[in-house]
């Protein structure tokens, strides 16, 4: 085992800090989170120019060939300054997508774009009653011709009114919980048939509504076979996950530093308030939460290009559950030792803890994998 | 030692349910069910409903319009309040400066003040915060200085609940530099209309609008309006923080929250089934209710104790354990409705800004779980944060 970055993937780290510790101070980010879009099209640019697009796909598609870690280096850092760009979604959903769902056709028709910048994805699976299972699919895609005809609605999209397409679950077999029967289809979120409702999230991340009213796709829309796309769906939701504990830790890691910081500068009682032992302690609870954070972070990033799909599933159930009580812990402890300040927009710590509550909810949250993994028998059955 | 309420207890609290029900206007219970804020209005609408029954200050002595209920009637009003749910009273004005009139205050100042508070003709807020005085508030540095028959304050209070809608502002204010930090505090009320005071808004983290910067600058404050003696006001800032046993804890709110948790858990399936069936939301549902259930009794010991001694008006420790075991709770209980909500808990409802008539995203009741989530970290940082119930704790109970 080798914890170290290689030569490229620091240099990858080095200039996405640098370029962020630019341009995305708080006060900068909270202009971006005001605007219109909600995000920066400029620092959109910069990150294609960079090839933070580009990274994971394949050389042969336009990209540098990068792999989990080199994500988990950019979600870190994006984690830290909470960007609001929606490269989670185009790049880690809808690039995962791409790349272990599209045939070379389906590649070479979008991954160019996305590469470059100049396209944007998201991934609808959300229904009303399906709360984490990416299996409750009642959204259906009927045979059309040598199409599909695609019915439904998809709920808190995450950057789908942004989206120029967006990939949706649908049932083209079987009852609404069953495994079998799922396919993914690209929808082109200006066709005909799809509207959107995009709104702002708690953490001041975008999202959509999207229904799907008789929306026809031709059959390059289908991704993977239409009848046995869960495994697919699985394959980059666990990609998805480990790239999310990645931000996670980035967004714990700048908590502990600024709370460390705080208790340093922040007097009562004519001492720094970080001399009193309890808070001493429980800063340090924070840290070696974070650590542990960091630490099974590392372990899914390992796992997540892994071929065995049930070991890596289980991989990403450990480390969501791990992350969803670490970062609840890290964020609430933060917000305390802040005192009132910790609960003001004016601070970044509450942006950070809002995030951080996001995330936990985002592909499921601790608790859910927890409870997924236990009923599988545990991380080690 | 008969732990069961009384019948005089019982036939009491079904006097509330049914005042309650017949009472409370239902917007309004609508509004506290779907953890809404409640606005001005809808208080004053409510306060007065509550005073032309005589109820707006039940723990109020009867000759300033009290009801002369025992501590234990005190109480269950209060918890059938908190259940129906319907708003509690105006802490500001009914248990924070009120009590402070009525036991320190002149004559003039009673007859001025007592009967506005209970009809909530005056809004008060409280000025004790300052940017560099929290939980260390005996360093605070708003100056008052004496000018013939006014004080001349100048300063700054923060994080200041509601100041936006306040009439009246009760502060400590400084009025002896040279005397022991304790010492040279006095406790002022304030005009919020007086020339030099300006209000300006602090956004919570869950986009709430509900605390205020107050700056003052040469305010001039008639003497009159000095409670008490001057440089006793630490005294009686004590008096107040102390005095607060029967509601610190919200047990009645808790409650009330765990049954909406019970009934929207029913509604929202998880893994193909009501999510109140999965085993390990309903053990973690009712882990919080035992412990809430020990809290009530908790509670209700403390309020029998003080039935039987009356109530001291010094600090009691016991209000410690209240406030940390309340506050934890209340943090429980709404970070496991957030859980409840699921990915519907994550869109921000713009419900509360002008011209937003969309729909809800997704259930109508999902949208305040989140910002219920992050606004409820505050009960274990106000009123004394639980770091500092515990600093009192350790040494008045344990001689730490
Ligand atoms: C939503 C909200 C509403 C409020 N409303 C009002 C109001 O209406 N009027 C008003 O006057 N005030 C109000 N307050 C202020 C509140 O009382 C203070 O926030 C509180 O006293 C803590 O002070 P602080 O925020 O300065 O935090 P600090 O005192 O700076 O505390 C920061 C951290 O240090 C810890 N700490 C401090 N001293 C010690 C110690 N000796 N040992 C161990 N730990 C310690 C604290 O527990 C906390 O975790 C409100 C606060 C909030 C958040």
């Amino acid at each position: 085992m080798d914890f170290d970055l290689s030569e490229e993937q620091s240099i990858l780290k080095d200039s996405l800090d640098r370029l962020l510790g630019d341009k995305y101070g708080f006060e900068e980010r909270n202009r971006i989170l005001k605007s219109d879009t909600g995000w920066s099209a400029e620092m959109w640019r910069q990150y294609a120019e960079m090839g933070l697009m580009a990274l994971p796909f394949a050389e042969a598609d336009g990209g540098l060939g990068g792999g989990a870690v080199d994500m988990m280096i950019v979600m870190e850092a994006l984690g830290r300054v909470l960007a609001l760009e929606p490269y989670f979604a185009t790049v880690v959903l809808g690039g995962g997508f791409l790349r272990l769902g599209g045939t070379a056709e389906q590649r070479a028709a979008l991954a160019p774009a996305v590469a470059a910048g100049e396209t944007k994805l998201a991934f609808g699976h959300t229904e009303r009653q399906s709360r984490y299972d990416l299996h409750h699919v009642e959204t259906t895609a009927r045979p059309d011709g040598a199409g599909w005809l695609l019915d439904g609605a998809k709920s808190v999209v995450l950057d789908g009114d942004s989206a120029d397409h967006v990939f949706v679950t649908a049932r083209t077999a079987g009852g609404p919980r069953e495994a079998a029967g799922i396919g993914v289809f690209l929808v082109d979120a200006a066709a005909e048939g799809v509207s959107r409702r995009g709104y702002r999230m708690q953490d001041g991340r975008r999202a959509a509504e999207l229904a799907l009213d008789a929306v026809r796709v031709g059959p390059e829309a289908v991704y993977g076979a239409p009848e046995e796309g869960l495994a697919l769906v699985g394959a980059v939701v666990d990609r998805a996950i480990a790239a999310l504990c990645a931000e996670a830790v980035g967004v714990m890691g700048a908590m502990h530093a600024e709370t460390v910081d705080y208790l340093k500068m922040r007097k009562q009682f004519g001492v720094p308030i970080g001399a009193f032992q309890v808070l001493q302690h429980q800063a340090v609870d924070m840290y070696v939460a974070t650590e542990q954070a960091r630490s099974i972070t590392h372990y899914a990033t390992m796992m997540a290009e892994d071929d065995d799909a049930e070991a890596r599933a289980r991989a990403m159930h450990a480390a969501k559950a791990e992350i969803g009580r670490a970062g609840r812990q890290v964020g609430e402890a933060a917000i305390q030792l802040h005192g009132g300040v910790g609960m003001t927009e004016d601070y970044a710590v509450g942006h950070r803890f809002k995030r951080m509550t996001m995330i936990d909810l985002t592909f499921g949250d601790g608790e859910h994998h927890l409870r997924t993994l236990a009923g599988k028998g545990g991380l080690a059955a | 030692m008969d732990l069961r309420y009384t019948d005089d207890e019982i036939a009491f609290r079904d006097e509330v349910r049914g005042f309650l029900r017949d009472t409370v206007p239902d917007d309004i219970r609508r509004r506290m069910v779907d953890g809404e804020h409640v606005g001005k209005d809808d208080m004053v609408r409510w306060t007065r409903l509550l005073n032309d029954r005589g109820w707006a200050v039940p723990h109020w002595p009867e000759r300033y319009g009290g009801t002369g209920w025992d501590p234990m009637k005190q109480y269950i009003f209060l918890e059938e309040l908190q259940k129906h749910p319907a708003p509690s009273p105006l802490p500001f004005g009914v248990n924070m400066v009120g009590p402070v009139i009525y036991t320190f205050g002149s004559d003039a100042q009673k007859a001025r003040f007592l009967p506005r508070i209970a009809n909530l003709d005056d809004w008060w807020c409280q000025g004790f915060s300052e940017p560099g005085a929290g939980s260390d508030l005996a360093s605070l540095k708003t100056r008052a200085v004496r000018e013939g028959d006014h004080y001349v304050v100048n300063g700054q209070k923060t994080w200041t609940t509601l100041a936006q809608y306040a009439d009246w502002i009760f502060c400590l204010v400084r009025t002896d530099p040279q005397a022991k930090k304790q010492e040279g505090i006095s406790f002022l009320l304030i005009d919020m209309t007086t020339p030099g005071i300006e209000v300006r808004p602090i956004v919570t983290i869950d986009g709430g609008r509900e605390i205020n910067e107050v700056f003052l600058t040469d305010v001039r404050v008639p003497t009159e309006n000095l409670v008490g003696e001057e440089n006793r006001g630490w005294d009686y800032a004590k008096f107040l923080l102390g005095n607060e046993r029967t509601n610190i804890a919200r047990v009645g709110m808790s409650k009330q929250r765990v049954a909406r948790i019970r009934e929207l858990a029913a509604k929202e399936m998880s893994g193909g089934r009501p999510l109140l069936e999965d085993q390990r939301f309903l053990e973690k549902l009712t882990a919080i209710e035992i412990d809430l259930k020990a809290l009530e009794m908790t509670q209700l010991r403390v309020v029998a104790a003080d039935a039987k001694r009356g109530s001291t008006g010094r600090p009691d420790p016991a209000s410690s354990i209240l406030k940390i075991k309340g506050s934890e709770i209340q943090q429980a209980t709404t970070r496991l409705l957030m859980e409840v909500m699921g990915p519907y808990a994550m869109p921000y409802a713009q419900a509360a800004e002008a011209g937003w008539n969309e729909p809800p995203v997704g259930p109508d009741y999902a949208a305040h779980a989140a910002p219920a989530y992050f606004n409820t970290r505050k009960v274990s940082i106000y009123g004394g944060s639980n770091e500092i119930q515990k600093n009192i704790i350790a040494k008045a109970v344990l001689g730490l």
